[in-house]
């Protein structure tokens, strides 16, 4: 998936040159299922299983270092066996570099909330719910944020029409 | 009268607490913002912010639309800095692409993109002075965002939604004259700031209203996810366009202003001391804009000139090709963040090789940072609730997209 050059001149570098990922490896085998670095960003899938631990050994690990959660989104898959891909965007300052961790979940997703971790989880959590419909297990208070409080699906799945 | 009064309770009593409701057409909110404020006598105990009153589903409407088309819908995100949306989110594109711009594009954008800035931050000091009783600064404020949008006009031939921007490279070059329009604009801008600096900076109810109200910790920062000005004032000097260069930001001079206290009045000399930035690098880029094309040379991707299309086969079928079926992108996901005026404005691209987006995540500044008004307005006094909206500079159409 690396493309020959590096990228082109006026783009955005700064993503995680892969060591975060090695001392996920290291420090929690098996859970690292695949690793990409698609126009030199830095994505790992994890188990989704053990995405708690993950997000936690990211942040504290001094190697690591990623103190900042830019945001957490999904993605709706659904021809896939496992039809959600939950999303988040790290950074560490001290590094200056990002990191992108993915897990899949199923047709009734749940995952454990990252608000402990780092606060800012709180409102895009609370969107990702609104949108898609994923629980986020432990969220101090996950109600719909942009969409009214009866309303009873989730824009961004793809089976929801544009035009109703 | 007697049937409003009955539709419901305005002030709900629960002890010695009163909870009372401000928005989501409050003057002070900046747009359609609500929020449930608990009270004690005038102090919030508690302050709740109801969003997505302007919500219209840009996200989805993304999926729907082909890449090109839905640059004008960035435009309507923070609608008081078009271009640099415009920039946020074909940069993404073109980081999908892996597409090079020519460097007198890179450099328009430059302009553009602090232009837009300079706007954004007009704006919020001559209404955020305004919600704090200083009405003279709006006047002076708003007479400059007027001539801005007059160089906005002569650009892109619209004030307020631009749309300017084009994968590959901009709607046209620049026209002529406009280059020396945006320096005569500098030269007599910074002027104006210093003189509006000079009726707040040392103003004592200025200083009453906005030290130490709204404090928020370097700590807090980080965890809560703010970016931008907010970030910058709580003491940590973090600007994407230095830790994380695109556009050749890297070339130009210009410091990062950050505070120390993290207040209301910290965020203020913050945004004041970046516009004079942005003027700074607006002067060094048009003092070095480079001759030669504006748009890559992508015959697939970038529409080719009019006169081409009528005069050339070849140029005809990439014309028909790209408005019909729209360019083709790898698949893949990229991320592309850009400083935008309210902090870091992210376009997360997932693209499965289609026509349009598989799926287009906005990262808004605007919605993280709104996010942090709680914790910042507990224990502040109602007035202050107001001067800290002010400052966190909230635009809702980015909040609720």
């Amino acid at each position: 998936m690396l493309s020959a050059r590096d990228l082109a001149p006026g783009l955005q570098r700064g993503w995680d040159d892969g060591s975060a990922v090695a001392r996920l490896r290291e420090e929690l085998p098996g859970v690292v299922l695949e690793e990409d670095d698609f126009r030199r960003e830095r994505t790992v899938v994890v188990r989704s299983e053990s995405l708690a631990d993950v997000l936690t050994f990211l942040r504290d690990d001094p190697d690591c270092a990623f103190d900042y959660l830019t945001d957490v989104t999904a993605v709706h898959w659904p021809a896939r066996e496992q039809p959600f891909d939950v999303v988040y965007m790290l950074y560490s300052f001290s590094r200056n570099a990002r990191l992108r961790v993915r897990a899949a979940l199923g047709p009734e997703p749940k995952v454990p909330t990252a608000v402990p971790l780092w606060p800012a989880a709180d409102w895009l959590e609370r969107e990702c719910f609104d949108m898609f419909g994923i629980v986020f297990e432990g969220h101090p208070d996950l109600r719909r944020i942009l969409m009214t409080p009866d309303y009873d699906a989730h824009p961004l799945r793809k089976d929801f029409p544009l035009k109703c | 009268m007697s049937e409003m009064l009955q539709a419901g309770p305005r002030v709900e009593r629960d002890g010695d607490r009163v909870v009372i409701n401000m928005g989501p057409s409050h003057p002070s909110t900046h747009g359609v913002l609500r929020l449930v404020l608990e009270i004690d006598g005038e102090v919030v105990r508690s302050c709740t912010p109801e969003i997505g009153y302007l919500h219209r589903g840009f996200e989805k409407i993304a999926e729907n639309k082909t890449w090109q088309q839905f640059v004008t819908w960035t435009d309507r995100m923070d609608y008081l800095a078009p271009l640099s949306n415009n920039v946020a989110y074909v940069m993404a594109v073109e980081k999908l692409l892996d597409l090079e711009v020519p460097p007198r594009c890179r450099c328009l954008r430059v302009i553009c993109c602090e232009l837009a800035r300079i706007s954004a931050h007009l704006l919020w000091l001559g209404t955020a002075a305004l919600d704090l009783g200083a009405a003279t600064v709006f006047f002076y404020t708003f007479q400059q965002r007027e001539l801005l949008y007059d160089l906005y006009e002569q650009l892109t031939g619209a004030r307020l939604t631009t749309s300017f921007v084009r994968i590959g490279g901009m709607a046209r070059d620049i026209p002529d004259g406009w280059l020396e329009n945006v320096g005569g604009f500098i030269d007599q801008v910074v002027p104006v700031i210093d003189e509006v600096e000079a009726l707040l900076t040392r103003n004592r109810i200025w200083l009453d209203r906005t030290q130490n109200v709204g404090v928020l910790s370097k700590e807090d920062a980080i965890a809560l996810g703010v970016s931008g000005p907010v970030l910058r004032a709580s003491g940590v000097e973090w600007d994407v366009r230095k830790a994380q260069p695109y556009l050749d930001y890297d070339q130009y001079e210009f410091e990062i202003p950050y505070g120390t206290v993290g207040d209301v009045y910290d965020r203020y000399l913050v945004r004041i001391y970046e516009m004079r930035e942005s003027a700074k690098i607006v002067r060094q880029a048009v003092d070095r804009i480079p001759d030669g094309p504006i748009n890559a040379d992508a015959p697939k991707i970038v529409l080719p000139p009019k006169q081409k299309v009528l005069t050339s086969m070849e140029d005809l079928i990439h014309h028909f090709i790209i408005l019909t079926e729209g360019i083709q992108p790898p698949c893949g996901e990229v991320y592309h963040a850009i400083e935008g005026a309210k902090g870091e404005l992210g376009f997360y691209i997932v693209s499965d090789g289609g026509p349009s987006a598989y799926r287009c995540r906005i990262r808004p500044a605007a919605f993280v940072n709104l996010a942090a008004l709680e914790k910042m307005a507990i224990g502040q006094m109602i007035p202050d609730v107001v001067a800290i909206i002010g400052s966190l500079d909230p635009v809702m159409g980015e909040v609720d997209r």
